[in-house]
């Protein structure tokens, strides 16, 4: 019975062409605009690390003075230095690792290639196990480096094919900020999105080309960059970050079970308390410990533009389905006569209207073909866009699914009504018509 | 034209009726909130700014040895201000819509606490006339003060004078002149020397809406916190200007990182995300109008199919073409109303939405008016050529079938 329907539905949608062009327009219209924004908006609202962001956590304190306190406010989005070293060294948390974000002027040993900024990270050695950071060539540095300021570097593949074309460039020299380091790693494929670990640093696509021992960035002055939030006397001078009031550093510490993340926040209270009984600090105690995904919500990661823009597209759908709705209504009555036929033949009303609806079925897998092909338009134009999540514009397999999915279900949807409203015709009138 | 005829008839077209009321209400409804965005964004993107941004250009300069910065900053401007075309040429911490924004929080009382986000600048000597400054009060920095500006430990000017912004003059001190009076941060003071038109913040969209307008001004003297050289020149040789410069600076500071980009640029760059919204919106809108106008004159065309008869019967009794082209017209009309008002009442719960969770401001009535009137409009213009087609069934349809 299937093939017969699918048989007549697509004879009944050749009949009238102009009427099937334009409801398939319109839904593959609706489709493609919805499904271009539900894409950006799935890709920049991913899980950047798959299986690990559920232990990786992000503790923060609050060590600003009272001016402008309110209680239970969200504490700073980072740590000073002090705090960070405290909670680095107590090494309660499977691994932890401090950072924060540089722009280091690099100076090519090659004249042919002008020297530019690269976009650094400083760290501590627990970064590249904490995050499964995969190396190419080469491994990362250890404590032993971090406490001796090495002049080590790891530096990206993207960064190793522009100075090195892509070969083993382990144990060569990269100038930075006119200092020699030694190359000891080149990482393999490395784009968690968002970019979660320092927001500061554009939340998408913008990657680091170098990393650095923290310790060694701070004895050489490279230059910090990404958010310095002080309070009080503190000006965010660059040299004398260590001492003054400002936060300026992301720590990550990774912990394996419910159990060690309550007694890390616990932790963090007592820390808190401590250093309020010894004056360092004014407020209460008041931190958080957010795991990747919370750590993201938290920050409202995505974009509102494309928050906006998804929701905009779902209204344009609506609005194509309404439109769809009345054509089908158009279509189906049209059809009043032969479907007279049908029932005075001892079709029932039932068999009528899961064939009506197999038709709008057909409507919207056509209509999802082509709003398939305009979502990849769609797709391929925002790619185009300057924005830095825009090259992550890409649809996966899930999305090509849902395409499709959301297609076929909408345009069913549509043609409920009009499917009810056809096959409740009275068969006599319609026969006698003819 | 009667209309108790037609609303006599819509009850017995229940459907196709609501159909065309809702098609026209949601198009009314997103169509309104999304011009009214495309407006937004375009009012923001021509935000102005009062300093000659047609004859600007700015060149970032990094990797610059912090100890001997204030040596090279010196070269590299005298450098600049010999090349032909260049105008003015001076040295400052960062850019309107620039990238590396600092702010500080200013008060007119000592104790006060600070709410706004101001941008402070740092301009090195002969910035007034490399931005093309417009002072509206007092006076500019002397050549003293320049020599003598640098930072304290906490990093704020250690110089005592300060040039703001009209907007923050009319804030702290409405109706009255700012001049000698004093800004506060942090138990610091400086003495307001000159007011100058309003300059826009370094990166307004964080700076919020209050602090948008907010700019201060310090005198700085050359050191490794000016990292932009700002080159004025006439407009039309902005680009050649900025080459050269770019090539002169390339041979005086090997090894620094040097980007230079045009004023024009910075602007577009920092608006670009808010235009290809706007763009992305004015796309849905004419496809959205277009499906709405096709899905008008389906379901119009397929209402004239089923009434051929009555049409012929009307046309038999007595009625013009003119008489049946005015029905139909009528209708759509009434259809329209009852869809545009209830598209005004959605449009504006969709706004109330967007302020209460997005940064929307509240929509102003006309864009309502236009909204409305544009849907009036397209509903007419779907409808003629069905309603052309109905006025043209000839009487004789009356006697066809049964």
């Amino acid at each position: 019975m299937f093939g017969y329907y699918l048989d007549l539905a697509i004879r009944s949608l050749r009949r009238n062409k102009v009427l099937t062009g334009l409801m398939v327009l319109a839904i593959a219209m609706g489709i493609g605009a919805s499904m271009t924004t539900l894409t950006v908006l799935h890709v920049l609202s991913g899980d950047p690390l798959p299986g690990r962001s559920a232990s990786l956590y992000y503790p923060q304190l609050d060590p600003r003075d009272m001016q402008a306190y309110t209680p239970g406010v969200e504490p700073p989005a980072q740590l000073t230095w002090t705090d960070g070293m405290y909670l680095l060294h107590a090494k309660r948390g499977t691994h932890q690792a401090l950072m924060t974000g540089g722009m280091v002027p690099l100076q090519p040993a090659q004249s042919s290639i002008d020297p530019f900024h690269a976009n650094a990270r400083y760290t501590t050695a627990d970064f590249f196990p904490m995050f499964g950071v995969p190396f190419q060539y080469g491994a990362a540095w250890g404590d032993a480096e971090d406490q001796a300021s090495a002049r080590v570097v790891v530096i990206s593949a993207e960064l190793n094919d522009k100075l090195f074309g892509g070969e083993n460039s382990v144990g060569k020299t990269l100038r930075l900020q006119k200092a020699d380091f030694r190359i000891i790693g080149v990482l393999g494929d490395w784009r968690p999105n968002p970019h979660f670990y320092d927001l500061y640093m554009g939340a998408y696509a913008n990657y680091e080309q170098v990393y650095v021992p923290l310790s060694t960035s701070r004895a050489l002055h490279m230059e910090h960059d990404g958010s310095t939030d002080c309070w009080g006397d503190g000006g965010g001078d660059q040299v004398h970050l260590e001492t003054q009031p400002c936060t300026w550093l992301q720590f990550w510490v990774e912990l394996d079970s419910p159990a060690s993340v309550a007694a890390y926040k616990e932790f963090l209270e007592h820390y808190s308390a401590d250093q309020r009984a010894a004056g360092r600090f004014v407020r209460p105690p008041n931190v958080r410990l957010r795991n990747v995904m919370q750590w993201l919500d938290a920050n409202h990661v995505v974009p509102n533009d494309t928050r906006l823009q998804a929701w905009l597209a779902l209204g344009f759908l609506v609005v194509c389905l309404v439109n769809t709705v009345g054509l089908m209504l158009a279509k189906f009555m049209r059809r009043a006569g032969e479907l007279g036929v049908r029932r005075a033949l001892g079709a029932s009303r039932r068999t009528l209207f899961g064939q009506l609806l197999l038709e709008s079925g057909v409507i919207g897998f056509v209509g999802g073909m082509l709003g398939l092909l305009l979502a990849l338009l769609g797709l391929w134009l925002v790619r185009q866009q300057p924005s830095d999540y825009a090259k992550l514009a890409h649809m996966d397999a899930a999305m090509l699914l849902a395409t499709f999915v959301i297609s076929v279900a909408a345009s069913t949807l549509a043609g409920l009504l009009p499917a009810w409203r056809a096959c409740h015709v009275a068969p006599a009138l319609q026969l006698k018509a003819q | 034209m009667e209309i108790r005829p037609i609303l006599a008839t819509l009850p017995r077209h229940r459907i196709p009726a609501l159909l065309i009321v809702l098609e026209i209400a949601l198009a009314c409804a997103v169509l309104c909130n999304a011009v009214f965005m495309v407006a937004q964004c375009v009012i923001d993107g021509r935000a102005p700014n009062a300093i000659d941004e047609q004859g600007m250009s700015v060149i970032h300069i990094g990797g610059l040895d912090s100890q001997l910065a204030a040596d090279s900053v010196a070269r590299d401007l005298a450098a600049l201000r010999t090349l032909p075309g260049v105008k003015a040429a001076a040295a400052i911490s960062d850019v309107p819509l620039g990238p590396d924004a600092t702010f500080n929080g200013f008060t007119s009382q000592p104790d006060a606490e600070a709410t706004v986000n101001s941008s402070v600048y740092l301009v090195g000597k002969g910035a007034e006339q490399a931005l093309g400054l417009q002072l509206l009060q007092g006076r500019y920095f002397t050549d003293e003060e320049y020599a003598q500006g640098e930072l304290l430990p906490s990093h704020q000017s250690a110089s005592h004078v300060v040039l703001i912004n009209r907007s923050d003059a009319a804030r702290w001190w409405p109706g009255q002149s700012a001049l000698g009076r004093h800004i506060y941060s942090d138990g610091t003071a400086w003495t307001v020397i000159g007011v100058v038109a309003d300059v826009i913040a370094q990166d307004p969209h964080f700076s919020g809406v209050s602090g948008k307008y907010s700019s201060v001004f310090f005198p700085q003297r050359p050191s490794a916190e000016l990292g932009n050289y700002i080159l004025r020149s006439d407009p039309t040789a902005r680009a050649r200007v900025l080459q050269q410069a770019m090539q002169t600076l390339g041979k005086l500071e090997p090894g620094a990182v040097l980007e230079g980009k045009t004023f024009a640029d910075v602007r577009a760059e920092y608006f670009a995300g808010s235009r290809n919204l706007a763009w992305m919106l004015v796309l849905v809108c004419v496809v959205m109008l277009a499906v709405t106008a096709l899905g008008i004159v389906g379901l119009t065309s397929f209402w004239v199919g089923q009434r051929r008869r009555q049409i012929g019967i009307r046309r038999a009794v007595g009625a013009s073409c003119r008489q049946i082209l005015a029905y139909f017209q009528t209708e759509n009309f009434l259809l329209s109303t009852a869809g545009v008002l209830l598209g005004a009442v959605l449009a504006y719960a969709i706004n109330i939405y967007l302020m209460r969770h997005y940064e929307v401001n509240r929509m102003p009535w006309y864009y309502l008016g236009g909204g409305v009137a544009a849907l009036w409009l397209l509903g007419q213009l779907a409808v003629l050529g069905p309603a052309l087609r109905a006025a043209s069934v000839p009487p004789v349809e009356a006697t066809r079938t049964v």
